[in-house]
């Protein structure tokens, strides 16, 4: 069953990576605001604004 | 503050949504004809092509990474740039991810049906194809990271990091799975046998599902339900957190896929009780999105985006609180191998990916097209047939499952097996299989008309090819990350990923030999390696795709040890590269096959099952019984085999290997003609009687040492 040590190692791996992508983010301040970005992805809409009107 | 104009690409947004399209229509068409031939098997026309066995890995595959796949990348390319204010990365490598995938696409379509494959599941394809899977993989995870790092807008919204984790994630499972040993050009053996096999295989297939099939399919619900709703997403701090639990927790599930087989208990312990805290996220992650809906469901009755969109989030929820409940032991002991699975999936993939496609898909075409869908009204007709073609596929396939399970248990008063024809049990099913198929007909009918819908509205208006847009340049404070930046920017970035994917490869390339291949000292002595007719006959087995319908691992219940004999060891796989113990079983467990019947009766049997066992459902085989065994490529799949460990003395596969072959070909042609049978022992069905005969029987010849098991 030494396959299993591959395993987690791999496994390990991508969650360790995961957790520095997490310490990032927390320490970046990605997550200091949590409001903002769920209302931003709303209006990021470009120039033919009147297209968009109409679809709505 | 200096403002800069931009474009998005629509281009390469709009080649995804068509060919998604396409091979959707083509997978689901796939599986639709795999599912006729389970109730009436004449339906591959007597042709090897398109015989379930083969049809089947091509049907999960056209919708795993053709459809899914495409729709994916279409998702992806359209908000990823739309989020990070930016183009994306590179049009080369855009291009590059489109057309290569495609082509992989074509190859597995071509490649499938002539029976190229590794036999694992939803990895069938075949090493030259894996690697241009991991080539396209690596240009589109560089496209990906390096539009994060161009981006103009500072906060990585939660898709970008959904995104992230199936780049990253999919491209370790996949390099870890496919660990090959090329024997010719389409013809490899997994470098790890047996138990170890089939936990690396789940251990993908699992995350699979997990990352190719969720991940980034939550990532683009994230981005598309609150743009077709035009609303917030409910809780953004709760998306945060689904995200982050969802990506710890769902690699170490995959052993759940092995309950009650010769994995070790706490293995399988280990799978299951992660399966159930994965309830938590995933049903955080179901309501934040149908909670996004409140106050706006007046809009889900006349949009038919936002309808696909509540039932695919719906089905989500399902699936996900179904498949850790399927992890729990007691469950899994009566749902593993029936049709339970068959039903858990398609609520994942007909409900949760199928409609949150077409979801997309109605959304972005007229945003491409600048103009509105050419008819609402028949995309609401597609959306009630496709929910109509769901229940009617399911349903049945659940009360096949149940069925399944319970008369395989089912014991009489006095201690014999109910049913002990494993015929009886599936008969009894059949009626289901033909309701499923009526459900599957019915969701290609909406796909159909989707496909002209969005046909239409693409004539009526006008592509636009890019999109303008305005946006800051990203702030980048000195103190912070500056640094960061600079080592990730441009070129280096390029270097770090492939280095990382070198260094994987190079990295398992080092260690499995070192540490598997000493493994495979049997602990069972009598296990001997396959003589060389056997190895050509388990590799037919593997051509002609019978792991689909017949499982190779007795589970140690009293049910299964009645009907199928000995439960099944560890230490009896230790030359299985790759392991074959399937996850389905529409015919009998074939573990211990070796000497139940006669020679001539599997020969009879493969040319028409029917005439051994009337009413059943297996194809007939007959090609088998003219086909001439592929005695030239023996020294290379030899070879392989010695390499990935199989203990063949030096030199045997370069004579005294054919002479056994002969000889053993020539006892079965004696044993044969005792059965009033006459066939040259050059035939393919020679090689698969011999490999039939000799499953599970290594143990009967020593029973002293029968019970040590290893893991």
């Amino acid at each position: 069953m030494n396959v299993i040590i591959i395993l987690i190692l791999a496994s390990l791996a991508v969650a360790l990576l995961f957790l520095a992508g997490f310490i990032w983010a927390v320490r970046s301040g990605q997550y200091e605001d949590t409001l903002t970005p769920s209302l931003r992805v709303l209006t990021e809409e470009s120039k033919n604004s009147e297209t968009n009107s109409k679809l709505k | 503050m200096n403002v800069e104009t931009f474009k998005y690409d629509n281009r390469v947004v709009r080649a995804f949504g068509i060919a998604t399209v396409i091979w959707g229509i083509v997978g689901m068409l796939a599986g639709l004809l795999a599912a006729v031939q389970l109730f009436f098997p004449d339906a591959n026309l007597n042709l090897q092509f398109i015989t379930f066995g083969r049809i089947r890995p091509l049907h999960t595959n056209a919708v795993i990474f053709a459809f899914v796949g495409n729709g994916m990348f279409m998702g992806i390319y359209y908000s990823l740039q739309r989020l990070c204010k930016a183009r994306m990365f590179s049009d080369f490598l855009s291009w590059f991810n489109f057309w290569g995938w495609q082509l992989i696409i074509v190859a597995a379509a071509i490649t499938l049906p002539l029976g190229f494959t590794s036999s694992k599941e939803y990895a069938e394809l075949e090493w030259p194809i894996d690697i241009a899977i991991a080539v396209v993989w690596v240009a589109f995870s560089v496209n990906l990271f390096g539009t994060i790092v161009k981006r103009r807008e500072k906060h990585m919204y939660v898709a970008i990091w959904f995104y992230i984790a199936t780049a990253i994630t999919i491209a370790v499972l996949h390099i870890t799975n496919s660990m090959e040993m090329p024997a010719g050009w389409l013809k490899s053996y997994s470098m790890y046998a047996g138990v170890q096999d089939a936990l690396v295989q789940w251990w993908y297939g699992h995350n699979a599902v997990a990352f190719f099939l969720t991940t980034p399919y939550l990532g683009l619900m994230y981005y598309f339900l609150p743009k077709a709703a035009n609303r917030p997403v409910f809780s953004y701090r709760l998306s945060i957190i689904h995200f982050w639990a969802l990506v710890f927790l769902y690699i170490w599930a995959g052993p759940h896929h092995l309950l009650y087989s010769s994995l070790p208990d706490w293995a399988q312990s280990l799978g299951m009780v992660f399966s159930l805290m994965l309830i938590a996220p995933s049903w955080g992650g179901m309501l934040n999105g149908l909670l996004t809906l409140r106050g706006a469901w007046d809009k889900v009755r006349q949009d038919p985006v936002l309808k696909f969109m509540v039932v695919a989030i719906t089905a989500y929820g399902m699936s996900t609180l179904e498949g850790p409940l399927l992890s729990i032991k007691t469950v899994n002991s009566l749902s593993h191998y029936t049709d339970w699975t068959v039903a858990h999936v398609h609520v994942g993939a007909l409900g949760w990916n199928g409609l949150l496609t077409f979801a997309m898909l109605y959304y972005l075409f007229p945003r491409l097209y600048r103009t509105t869908l050419w008819s609402t009204k028949l995309a609401n007709y597609h959306f009630w047939i496709s929910l109509l073609g769901m229940m009617f596929y399911c349903i049945p396939i659940y009360v096949a499952g149940v069925t399944e399970g319970l008369m395989w248990k089912q014991f009489t008063a006095s201690g014999f097996l109910q049913y002990p024809n494993f015929l009886e049990t599936i008969v009894q099913v059949v009626p289901m299989f033909k309701l499923r198929a009526v459900g599957g007909t019915l969701y290609i009918v909406g796909t159909f008309l989707m496909a002209y819908n969005l046909y239409k509205t693409a004539k009526a208006g006008q592509f636009e090819p890019e999109t303008e847009a305005q946006a800051a340049p990203m702030e980048r404070s000195p103190e912070t990350g500056a640094g960061w930046h600079r080592i990730l920017e441009g070129k280096p970035l390029f270097f770090t990923v492939l280095s990382a994917v070198a260094i994987l490869i190079g990295g398992l390339v080092e260690i499995i030999p070192m540490y598997l291949i000493k493994q495979n000292v049997p602990t069972i002595s009598s296990v001997k390696p396959y003589s060389p007719l056997e190895v050509l006959g388990r590799d037919l087995y593997i051509r002609e795709g019978c792991l689909g319908c017949h499982s190779q691992m007795i589970r140690p219940f009293r049910s299964e040890t009645e009907r199928y004999g000995e439960y099944s060891k560890a230490g009896e796989f230790v030359y299985d590269h790759p392991f074959l113990w399937g996850s389905e079983r529409k015919g009998p467990d074939l573990a211990r096959e070796g000497g139940k019947y006669p020679d001539a009766w599997h020969f009879r049997h493969m040319d028409n099952p029917a005439d051994t066992s009337p009413g059943s459902i297996m194809p007939r085989y007959s090609w088998m019984l003219t086909q001439k065994m592929d005695k030239e490529s023996l020294t290379a799949r030899l070879n392989a085999l010695r390499k990935v460990g199989v203990p063949y003395p030096a030199g045997y596969e370069n004579g005294p290997a054919q002479k056994d072959l002969t000889a053993q070909a020539e006892k079965i042609v004696a044993s044969l003609k005792t059965g009033a049978v006459t066939t040259d022992p050059d035939k393919e069905i020679v090689a698969l009687i011999a490999y039939l005969q000799r499953l599970g029987t290594d143990i009967k010849a020593a029973p002293a040492t029968a019970t040590t098991t290893t893991n």
